[in-house]
């Protein structure tokens, strides 16, 4: 007797549209500081994912069209494509992707079974096994002299003889990058700001990249596709532990609201940290997980050997879910007294 | 309606459909040919059967007793001939053929002698009237009312809620129950207040009901005591017991207890109206507002007698092609029915028709993507995704930890779950594999102690036997060596220790007796008697000679 006999509209593949959905306003203004060769990369990975998941779906023996209809795999595509350098080339992508979705999702049981967050495990991979490559970004347009069109992001993207002096041109460190090599050469935060690359919060057009993930993420919000927890708990961490740092020495740890205003912290604090199946289940768990993800992406970019921390801070708290779960259980309904809720 | 109201956790908003079959009027069903009524519509043990083929019953007559103090009575729906007392389809979750009562109606519908309760009676005596009169929660539970109704050590129930909430999507009855029935829904409060000593009466009714709210309200101004009517946020499942009370007082039942152990007492507001019926009229428990609803022309309520078939109901409410199936109750704890012959029972809320485009067959379902909507939804909060995981691996125990038996089974959690997965379906399955174990394991456990204490007892009187046998064995063979004045070869013969200290005492004994006896009997007794005694002693000694035989292989036996 299958009671209910009624259903509630949201199913995995509404949850994974609107996930899409919310991350269009940050593509939108990717597009619009970065050129157009964003859409590539998305598309690449898209395609790639795609592939591997009904070629993995065949090879293990389920059916494919309501699994790939799921969208699952598009969102996975999409938050590694998002994640990587701008011109990173293509088969940085693919194999990213393919790494994401075969290793990290399927061999690891398929949706819903996966310990770590695809995407990030894909991430993790390529900036340690080609960390090179990892950092070929296109500056913001409003710095870069020439705009990159499509066409030559797409020459980048598939290793055409680019000149060099195009590249050069075109590419720059990213803000973070910049402030950790400064820091690294004994510069103040304050001398390495001046730059042009720092904007008002973050880094000049990263901060307006950062402001649309987190418009995407309160849309989540709205939509109680995702809690409040993860991305609140995770900007505090953020916050608290950079706060902590720049109140001490403000000369050697850059300013809270730069690290929160980074793009990869919104989009880790509401798109990837609140991945639901790699993520802590309860209410207190998913607290401590996103304090935990918060507090170690800032270890990782002071101290640790990569300049963004939040792929190896949320995979870091992946491993610790378990735990976490066992011991923030709620108490059920009528098993301890207590004041009651107004 | 100043009351401060408090909000219980999870819940759902599925579409109402109430309008479809709350604004027409009540009709009552007319009198169907023939009535099957199970002896079993409450919780506790079924009615025994007091009548047999053949007999002619009128309408209110007893025709099951209540069986103990957790029954009630069950009567006759309307006159006819009893044609049956047999195993009939019923309408249970079970889907398994129960013990009915089967009336051919005569057409004349006629009573039995009804007499008003008399108020004034000892409590305990209007109890057992009210359970003779079958007066079971209406709400669902079919709970014996009389029980319910007995305050027990504490003598009072402080606080009596009157549960209108009714949040089941497609179910009215209880609407409209209160839209016309409010002055008699409060009278079967009073009776209640009475029963229960309740100083505090609070009425919960879903807002969106406002005609109810209404009609409850002016019924209660009319009132020599003080009711609270209080309207409380449409939900599901407000209108459950626990949640209504958390909603209204703000207290949640502790698990494993029930209301009365913090003071409140939960009634249905049909509860209240049968109860009235019951003490005003003397009317026992043989019809109620049944909402008939979905795939149907004329969706509405019906008064109907127990034991009437549900397709009469549908064939009232209009059949229309494309009917794929029928549930009773709600679309969200409701039970599908196996036909259509089944009675309409004490339970029966609604009789709801599906259609494909009402309620299309649910999607496959895909793994679980832990989002814990489910938990947010889940008004026992509990964690279902976990319990479903451990019912899934078949780790039952982890499932019980995880508060498996505080699901109410309400179905929230399956109605959010983006993965359809049916999860109340696994706990259902997890608590009746847990329930089969307990009784398999507590009937392995009886016939363990059964055949221990068999074997124990057997032990025990084949020890009991032997050492019989050996002491009378071995006084016998006493007595016989004394009596032969030699030792016997079977004395010598024993191994034991012991065994030679109770012949040695066997043999004291018998020397005893004999130098005590023997001046008696033998000394002053004429050669002639003392001819015959020796003569009975050979006879004796050879009879004792005799029976040594299988004695001694019975020893060698053992
Ligand atoms: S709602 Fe369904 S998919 Fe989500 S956690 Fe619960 S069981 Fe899993
Ligand atoms: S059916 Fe059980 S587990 Fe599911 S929401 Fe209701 S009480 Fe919670």
């Amino acid at each position: 007797m299958p009671s209910p006999y009624i259903l509630d509209r949201t199913s995995v593949t509404v949850v994974m549209a609107w996930v899409l959905a919310a991350l269009l306003p940050g593509i939108g203004v990717y597009v619009w500081l970065f050129g157009p060769g964003i859409l590539l990369t998305l598309s690449i990975a898209t395609v790639t994912a795609v592939a591997a998941e009904a070629g993995m779906l065949k090879a293990r023996g389920y059916p494919i069209k309501p699994f790939l209809g799921d969208l699952s795999a598009v969102v996975t595509a999409w938050l590694l494509a998002l994640s990587l350098p701008s011109l990173a080339p293509w088969w940085l992508i693919v194999t990213g992707t393919l790494f994401a979705i075969v290793v990290a999702k399927h061999l690891y049981g398929g949706l819903g079974q996966n310990v770590f967050n695809p995407a990030m495990v894909g991430y993790a991979v390529l900036i340690v096994s080609f960390p090179v490559q990892m950092t070929q970004w296109a500056g913001p347009l409003e710095l870069t002299a020439t705009p990159l069109g499509i066409g030559q992001s797409a020459a980048i993207i598939f290793g055409a003889d680019v000149p060099k002096s195009l590249l050069d041109a075109v590419t720059m460190a990213t803000p973070l990058d910049t402030l950790r090599t400064g820091l690294l050469q004994q510069h103040t935060v304050d001398e390495v700001v001046r730059q042009p690359i720092f904007g008002y919060l973050g880094g000049t057009g990263f901060e307006w990249l950062a402001a649309a993930f987190l418009l995407g993420g309160l849309l989540l919000w709205a939509l109680r596709i995702i809690s409040w927890q993860v991305p609140l708990a995770f900007l505090v961490g953020v916050w608290l532990t950079a706060g902590f740092l720049h109140f001490f020495d403000a000369g050697r740890f850059g300013a809270p609201w730069f690290h929160v205003f980074a793009p990869s912290v919104m989009l880790g604090a509401f798109f990837i940290a609140t991945d639901p199946v790699s993520g802590a289940t309860t209410p207190r768990g998913k607290v401590v997980f996103g304090l935990g993800a918060g507090f170690l992406t800032i270890v990782i970019r002071t101290w640790g050997g990569f300049p963004d921390g939040v792929a190896f801070a949320i995979l870091l708290m992946n491993l610790c879910v378990p735990l976490i779960d066992q011991y923030t259980q709620p108490r059920v309904y009528g098993e301890v007294r207590k004041e009651p809720r107004a | 309606m100043s009351r401060p109201l408090f909000q219980f956790k999870g819940g759902v908003h599925p579409p109402g459909h109430k309008a479809e079959s709350n604004t027409r009027p009540i009709h009552a069903a007319p009198l169907p040919k023939k009535l099957v009524i199970p002896l079993r519509q409450h919780i506790g043990n079924p009615a025994k059967p007091v009548v047999s083929v053949g007999d002619h019953v009128r309408k209110g007559q007893i025709i099951g007793e209540a069986d103990g103090y957790i029954s009630t009575a069950v009567h006759a729906s309307s006159s006819g001939i009893v044609t049956a007392v047999d195993l009939q389809p019923v309408p249970h979750v079970s889907g398994l053929a129960d013990l009915c009562v089967t009336i051919e109606t005569d057409g004349r519908d006629e009573w039995v002698a009804r007499e008003p309760l008399d108020l004034g009676a000892p409590p305990a005596e209007l109890r057992m009237r009210l359970r003779d009169l079958g007066i079971v929660g209406l709400g669902g539970a079919v709970f014996p009312s009389a029980v319910k109704l007995d305050p027990g050590a504490a003598q009072v129930c402080p606080t009596l809620i009157i549960n209108g909430g009714e949040c089941e999507p497609w179910i009215t009855c209880d609407d409209v129950l209160m839209r016309h029935f409010a002055d008699e829904i409060l009278q079967g409060v009073a009776v209640m207040r009475l029963l229960l000593g309740s100083s505090e009466i609070l009425i919960g009714i879903e807002d969106n009901k406002p005609e109810a709210i209404a009609a409850m309200q002016a019924a209660a101004a009319k009132l020599d005591f003080a009711v609270e009517i209080v309207a409380v946020p449409a939900r599901y499942p407000a209108g459950g017991a626990k949640q209504m009370i958390e909603t209204l007082t703000g207290k949640q039942v502790p698990s494993g207890k029930l209301s009365t152990d913090i003071g409140i007492q939960v009634f249905n507001v049909g509860t209240a109206r049968a109860l009235a019926r019951a003490a005003c009229h003397g009317e026992p428990l043989i019809s109620r507002l049944v909402t008939v609803t979905g795939h149907v022309l004329r969706p509405q309520n019906f008064e109907v007698l127990i034991g009437t078939p549900m397709h009469t109901l549908i064939t009232l409410a209009g059949e229309r092609d494309g009917n794929t199936g029928v549930l009773m109750g709600g679309p969200m704890m409701g039970v599908p029915m196996p036909n259509l012959d089944v009675p309409v029972v004490k339970a029966t809320n609604c009789v709801l028709v599906k259609s494909k485009e009402l309620f299309p067959p649910l999607p496959k379902a895909l793994p679980c993507i832990r989002c814990t909507r489910c938990a947010d939804a889940c008004p026992a909060e509990l964690q279902p995704q976990e319990l479903f995981r451990f019912a899934k691996a078949g780790d039952f125990g982890r499932a019980q930890e995880y508060h498996l038996f505080d699901c109410i089974e309400c179905g929230c959690c399956s109605y959010v779950c983006p993965s359809h997965i049916p999860l109340v379906d696994f706990y259902r399955y997890a608590k009746s594999e847990i329930w089969a174990r307990e009784k398999d394991k507590r009937a392995s456990d009886l016939a363990r102690e059964r055949h221990e204490f068999r074997q124990f007892r057997i032990e025990r009187e084949k020890k009991e036997k032997a050492e019989k046998l050996a002491a009378k064995a071995q006084a016998k063979r006493a007595e016989l060596a004394a009596g032969a004045d030699t030792a016997t070869p079977a004395a010598a013969d024993a191994d034991a220790n012991a065994k030679k200290a109770l012949i040695a005492a066997a043999l004291a004994r018998a020397q005893a007796k004999k130098d005590e006896v023997a001046p008696k009997n033998i000394d002053n007794l004429s050669p002639d008697t003392r001819h015959e005694i020796e003569e009975i002693e050979a006879r004796r000694a050879k009879i004792r000679e005799l029976a040594r035989q299988p004695l001694e292989s019975e020893e060698k036996n053992s």
